[in-house]
């Protein structure tokens, strides 16, 4: 009976087997809290992802073309700060990503997949993704910010443009979630 | 005296040694709340799944109550601390691209990482986008680039822009909080039909 129950304290499953579940959202809010408030003790600052993908642009177009990225107001403003690779924001990112990839290897939860709405094929899924990404690239850049560096660090300081910005992107996202449910339900 | 940014002058190996160990527990916390899954984010748009604002929610509730009991004990001077200049229309321009960008490409920036290290393609498809997106902004939109930057009114926090203390805030938002839990719970009952197979 109930051989399939896991015991508590169990060993954490292998990759590609039974994945264990999400944290309470509550806690893990808690705990994302608390690396924030960290990031801002000892950095003077908050958590951002949007300004890594910016140094890394500029990166991209001072490869291309020194003197060109440098004529450029928005690229020259990340190649000022030195080079762009030993931006805070990418170590930050760096950080995240051997961070994530630790929590889903010890949950079970590492797969190649792709996350998709019943209807898409894979193939549509990476063309929405690709798409939605250039759009929140361009978003976030008007904005100043995404919901890292905006809502979450913005937002826990009471800055008035964060809570704008947050209330602007989920009026959005709300409206555009019922005019293309196919996508994801 | 906090943050230590201020007092303290670290080599840029000890500085980007802290951004690699404070991106660690980022990536960590969003992977453990789920965010590494497209359908786990969207779901909040459609009620079956609140996480993301529990999450967010809480998080913030809990930075900001930090961040007040700290420089209320004297130990941590807020005016140290970067804000980000407030523009109205970068913010509500910005905001509402973001919304349409977050809810089609499934992700945004940060939560693509955690997707990527997990093995989601469309994560990595979704951050080639949004690298391809930054691009492009730079090379054919540095004209709204300045239009913001010329907009901003400067820092403004709320506690500054009505003059009621942060502590009245953190209060405030721990009970939206409390009431936003119970709506969720009962919101998630409601739509819990709406949740695709699989």
């Amino acid at each position: 009976m109930n051989a399939t129950t896991p015991a508590p304290n169990r060993p954490p499953a292998p990759p590609g087997t039974s994945a264990q579940p999400y944290w309470n959202p509550y806690a893990v809010g808690a705990l994302l809290g608390l690396v924030l408030l960290a990031s801002y003790l000892v950095a003077g600052r908050g958590l951002g992802a949007t300004g890594a993908f910016s140094s890394v642009a500029a990166w991209i177009a001072n490869a291309i073309s020194p003197e060109h990225a440098l004529a450029n107001p928005v690229h020259a403003r990340y190649l000022a700060s030195g080079s762009p690779l030993t931006a805070w924001l990418v170590f930050l990112l760096i950080g995240a990503f051997a961070g994530a990839a630790l929590s889903g290897w010890l949950a079970g939860r590492t797969r190649l997949t792709i996350e998709k709405g019943p209807r898409l094929s894979g193939g549509q899924r990476l063309a929405t993704a690709a798409g939605g990404g250039m759009v929140a690239g361009i978003g976030a850049k008007i904005a100043m910010g995404c919901t890292s560096g905006q809502a979450l660090s913005g937002g826990s300081m009471l800055n008035v443009g964060s809570l704008v910005f947050m209330g602007s992107v989920f009026a959005a996202a709300y409206a555009a979630a019922w005019i293309l449910r196919k996508e994801w339900l | 005296m906090l943050p230590l940014s201020s007092t303290l002058e670290l080599s840029q190996a000890a500085n980007l040694g802290l951004a690699v160990l404070l991106g660690f527990g980022f990536g960590f916390a969003l992977e453990r709340a789920g965010f590494g899954s497209a359908r786990k984010l969207t779901a909040v748009f459609y009620f079956y799944d609140m996480a993301v604002v529990k999450v967010m929610f809480s998080a913030i509730v809990t930075a900001m109550a930090g961040l007040f009991l700290l420089s209320t004990a004297g130990v941590l001077d807020l005016a140290e601390l970067y804000v980000e200049p407030t523009s109205y229309a970068g913010a509500i321009v910005g905001g509402l691209v973001f919304g349409v960008g977050f809810l089609v490409g499934g992700y945004c920036p940060g939560t693509s990482v955690a997707a990527c290290a997990t093995g989601r393609l469309d994560g990595f498809a979704f951050l080639a986008g949004m690298l391809g997106g930054v691009y492009l902004f730079a090379e054919l939109l540095s004209g709204v680039d300045a239009w913001v930057r010329e907009s901003a009114v400067g820092e403004i926090t709320l506690p500054a822009l009505t003059g009621l203390s942060m502590g009245w805030y953190v209060l405030l938002f721990i009970g939206i909080l409390v009431a936003a839990g119970l709506a969720m719970r009962a919101a998630e009952r409601r739509f819990a039909g709406l949740r695709p197979p699989g």
